[in-house]
């Protein structure tokens, strides 16, 4: 490679197939197609779940079928039919596993090619991993070294068998059943996810981890994830996603609750590559995402988030700052490219006093995509000393692509401090002038600058991920770096 | 009866007095289905999200007001800016007072609106500029449905209009609830200067509503400079709409000075339609009680080469409400553009809110767009270091705030303009100073 310009950045981007649209033939339990009350009581049924969980599911439902799917994102797209639509797909039909010989070998293969070889990762990188595929958790692995914490990490289905008064307590606190469309949705028919639970003081030994996989055709993936640390614990979440490449597009709504009591504190990490289409902007992922926190006394929640898949995306992970001297952090990557549309962003709402909050949102756009930020500060009257720093860059490169910023700033406090500032440029050729002058020719320039614009994210990413994100940040930058 | 209703069964009234073959009137009709179907905008419409007009379309207001009255110069003159020679356009009750006025058909006109909607010699100007700019939406729509007086400037090519000219709407409270509409087309030619002031003023406390449009088309090279004073009565509030029309190399500069007045919306939307433009957008807001300041700006950049430039400065005491909603849109043809975008707040009291929203909507790559908002306090430190100083700490304060705003006082390029606001802030912030900014 002689010489590495934008224009051949650019025409990389445009070519990179979707490396993970891979179809894993594996049997699977499907219920028929449809939404109705019916639906709601097969899937609670063959979860084997408590009444008041049904309950619960059913009222959502009551609530869900009044709303109307909500049009103000800056995104267009042919809205899902959700009466085509699976709402339970289990691979394989055995309910557990006690060691992994008795994975289906299959689903093993299915790992292997995701890169996560579970038994690898166990002795390697001391991940405990919880896999979701067609929203049915399948493997929990190093269950026992945290048991020995007191760590409660499962299957939420899981949780709701065993730990029915944790589940009880919380679910549904930070994002009630009533909160917007999809989570009505979600709440009625979430089939799995994961369950975490960081009891008093306990500082989590390693990484927990989440992977999920969208595998069936025409099914929709509904996972609920329940995050709870106990006052003065830690924990940092990973999670990940990927479906195969398929024509129609798939409807991945999930609802994700952190909850932060007194000086706890959570780190939730998200590299999100559901497919995100052809070239041709056919088929794809919907990715619509409910995630919100809730900080308690002197606790911090922060939210990473590298996205560079699924067609269209919408998901605001926020954080209610309603404890004094609480943090809320959210540093986010969106990369969108051909016709990608992400319309992400954060939401931090301060109540207490003292609360703290940064945003750090990076977009970059190529091809025919369209890039949005839509975030919300907010200050609460009682908010003495709030204080937020925002800052939204975005990317451009190619002049078919756009970028968007939407921050919504409400402030009424007169002892808080209130910092937005937004920037949206191209690749500079100043910089890149900057650069060859100083004997750094412009393919390596080009790295240095995208590198530098994403750096304040990546770092904030655990370590194991941060090598995947850059893999993943679709620039690639092969044959530039070295 | 509705505020609706009110306003269909007025038209009716309308229709008695003006000539509805005209080619205006059929734009009022098309207006008036346009507000028909549109109606008052809501909360729920993202634009007015933060801005309730409950409070001001539940009165039943007089639109026309019968009577004329006299008003001497001596009542009005503290409102203009009375120092300089200027041409006048002063309107009372919304209805033309000659006697007041100074205006002009030498070489360019500065006139009335009514005269140059009925007189044929006008029809060619009115026909390709009049309505041509002004959006559908409700208010603008219900304007566009009664508009039938206000100033009306066209500025021929190379002329630069040698003072400012003044526009003021007066309203003298007769009615006790009065609703007015002016309407203002202002053209000016290629390579032509003009200055504008224009100030809404209610001289009793009876309450006022003026839902004013203004269309200015800036043609080649042209430079307008615009101020608009907003220090009305506490009783009175203003919804105004401004579109500007930009062409090749032509500069705008608009700037709006919120004091007064109990709920005020400006709606400022610039259309950049040619390369090389400038447009600057500054304003000033320091209000307190239960004021309402609502800015809603947009820039739409439709060619290359061109910058804007957006400077809001804003303080907010006791229960005041700030609203500041920038949108800056860059077109996929709008290559090499400079948008600027800076707003910043000080919340004084513990009640006071501001609501901001600074929108960036680029579909250009090569594009340098900021924008900054910023919601703080004075510092501490140095009202500590002025009060070590002897400086009352009131003073000291207003010291402060004004070094804030004075960014956007120094573009002011009318002098007499510039010691006036300056006045006026020192009246708002309680202080006598004895420096001049």
């Amino acid at each position: 490679m002689s010489k590495y310009t934008e224009e051949q950045l650019e025409k990389e981007l445009k070519n990179k197939e979707y490396e993970y649209g891979f179809y894993t033939d594996m049997k699977s339990d499907t219920i028929p197609v449809g939404l109705s009350e019916e639906v709601i009581h097969i899937i609670s049924a063959k979860k084997n779940e408590p009444e008041w969980m049904l309950e619960w599911r059913l009222q959502a439902y009551r609530v869900f079928i009044e709303m109307e799917e909500p049009e103000w994102a800056n995104v267009t797209y042919k809205k899902p039919d959700l009466q085509s639509i699976s709402y339970y797909s289990a691979p394989n039909s055995k309910p557990k596993y006690d060691s992994l010989d008795e994975v289906d070998p299959e689903l093993l293969e299915t790992f292997k090619k995701l890169g996560i070889s579970i038994d690898e990762q166990k002795k390697l990188s001391g991940v405990a991993m919880d896999v979701v595929i067609d929203s049915v958790s399948v493997a929990t692995s190093f269950k026992k070294t945290l048991g020995e914490k007191g760590i409660i990490f499962c299957p939420i289905s899981e949780a709701i068998q065993e730990h029915p008064e944790l589940v009880k307590k919380y679910l549904g606190t930070v994002i009630p059943q009533n909160d917007n469309y999809y989570a009505a949705l979600n709440s009625a028919v979430f089939s799995d996810g994961s369950f975490c639970y960081i009891p008093k003081g306990v500082k989590c030994p390693m990484e927990l981890s989440t992977y999920f996989r969208i595998n069936e055709g025409g099914t929709g993936q509904f996972e609920r994830t329940l995050v709870i640390a106990d006052e003065g614990s830690y924990v940092s979440y990973l999670e990940g996603c990927t479906a195969p490449s398929r024509d129609e597009n798939q409807l991945h709504a999930a609802c994700v609750e952190l909850i932060a009591l007194d000086d706890a504190e959570i780190k939730y990490s998200t590299v999100q590559n559901w497919y995100p289409g052809n070239a041709e902007g056919k088929g794809g992922v919907f990715n619509f995402v409910t995630k919100r926190g809730i900080c308690e006394k002197n606790s911090k929640i922060s939210w990473t988030q590298v996205e560079t898949g699924s067609a269209v995306t919408w998901k605001y992970p926020s954080c209610i700052l309603k404890g004094d001297n609480s943090v809320g952090e959210f540093y986010s990557i969106a990369v969108t490219n051909n016709y990608q549309q992400a319309d992400t962003g954060t939401k931090m709402i301060h109540l207490g006093k003292n609360t703290k909050s940064t945003i750090i949102s990076k977009g970059i756009s190529a091809g025919k995509s369209q890039n949005s930020y839509r975030g919300l500060v907010k200050i609460g009257a009682r908010a003495t000393n709030a204080r937020n720093f925002s800052q939204c860059d975005s990317l451009l490169m190619g002049n078919e692509c756009g970028a968007h910023t939407f921050p919504y700033i409400e402030n009424s406090n007169s002892t808080s401090k209130v910092e937005h500032e937004a920037t949206t440029s191209k690749i500079g050729e100043d910089q890149i002038f900057y650069c060859n002058q100083r004997g750094i020719d412009t393919e390596k320039a080009i790295a240095l600058i995208v590198n530098g614009f994403s750096k304040e994210v990546l770092n904030n990413l655990p370590m194991e991920f941060a090598v995947e994100a850059q893999k993943l940040l679709e620039i690639s930058l092969e044959g530039s770096v070295g | 009866m509705s505020f609706k209703d009110h306003i269909l069964s007025s038209f009716i009234a309308l229709e008695n007095e003006v000539d509805t073959n005209s080619y205006v009137h059929h734009i009022r009709n098309e207006a008036l289905n346009d507000f028909e179907q549109l109606g008052i905008p809501q909360r729920r419409d993202e634009a007015y999200k933060y801005t309730s007009l409950k409070s001001l379309f539940n009165k039943e207001y007089v639109l026309f007001p019968k009577k004329e009255t006299s008003i001497s110069y001596e009542d009005i003159k503290k409102y203009l800016v009375h120092q300089i020679d200027a041409y006048r356009v002063i309107f009372i009750d919304g209805i033309y007072s000659s006697h007041l006025s100074q205006t002009t058909h030498d070489k360019f006109d500065v006139c009335l609106m009514s005269s140059a909607l009925n007189n044929p010699k006008y029809a060619a100007v009115i026909e390709k500029y009049y309505n041509r700019l002004a959006t559908k939406d409700g208010l603008t729509s219900l304007n566009t449905a009664f508009a039938k007086e206000g100033a009306y400037l066209h500025i021929n090519k190379n002329i630069a209009v040698e003072k400012p000219i003044e526009i003021v709407y007066f309203s003298t409270g007769n009615e006790a609830q009065l609703m007015t509409q002016p309407r203002n087309l202002v053209v000016v030619g290629e390579n032509s200067q003009v200055q504008v002031i224009e100030r809404h003023q209610s001289l009793s406390d009876n309450a006022v509503l003026t839902n004013s449009v203004t269309e200015i088309y800036a043609a080649k090279k042209s430079l307008v400079d615009w101020y608009k004073i907003q220090n009305d009565d506490l009783s009175a509030s203003l919804i105004d709409h401004t579109f500007v029309a930009q062409q090749d190399h032509s500069e705008v500069r608009m700037h709006t000075f919120s004091f007064g007045g109990k709920l005020t919306r400006n709606n400022l939307s610039f259309y950049q339609r040619g390369e090389r433009c400038n447009s600057v957008l500054n304003g000033v807001t320091i209000i307190e009680g239960k004021q309402h300041v609502d800015h809603s700006t947009l820039v739409h950049h439709t060619a290359p080469n061109c910058e804007s430039f957006q400077e809001y400065k804003q303080i907010f005491d006791e229960r005041a409400v700030g609203v500041f909603n920038g949108k800056v849109l860059v077109d996929k043809i709008a290559q090499k553009i400079n948008a600027y975008q800076q707003n910043n707040n000080i919340l004084v009291s513990d009640t006071s809110t501001i609501n901001a929203k600074p929108q960036l909507e680029i579909f250009a790559d090569d594009v340098r767009c900021s924008h900054g908002c910023t919601i703080g306090q004075l510092d501490d430190e140095a009202l500590f270091y002025m009060q070590a100083r002897g400086i009352p700490k009131k003073e000291a304060r207003a010291l402060l705030m004004f070094a804030f705003a004075n960014s956007v006082l120094e573009s002011v390029k009318i002098p007499e303009i510039k010691s006036r606001i300056t006045k006026l802030i020192a009246m708002k912030l309680g202080v006598e100073i004895g420096f001049d900014l």
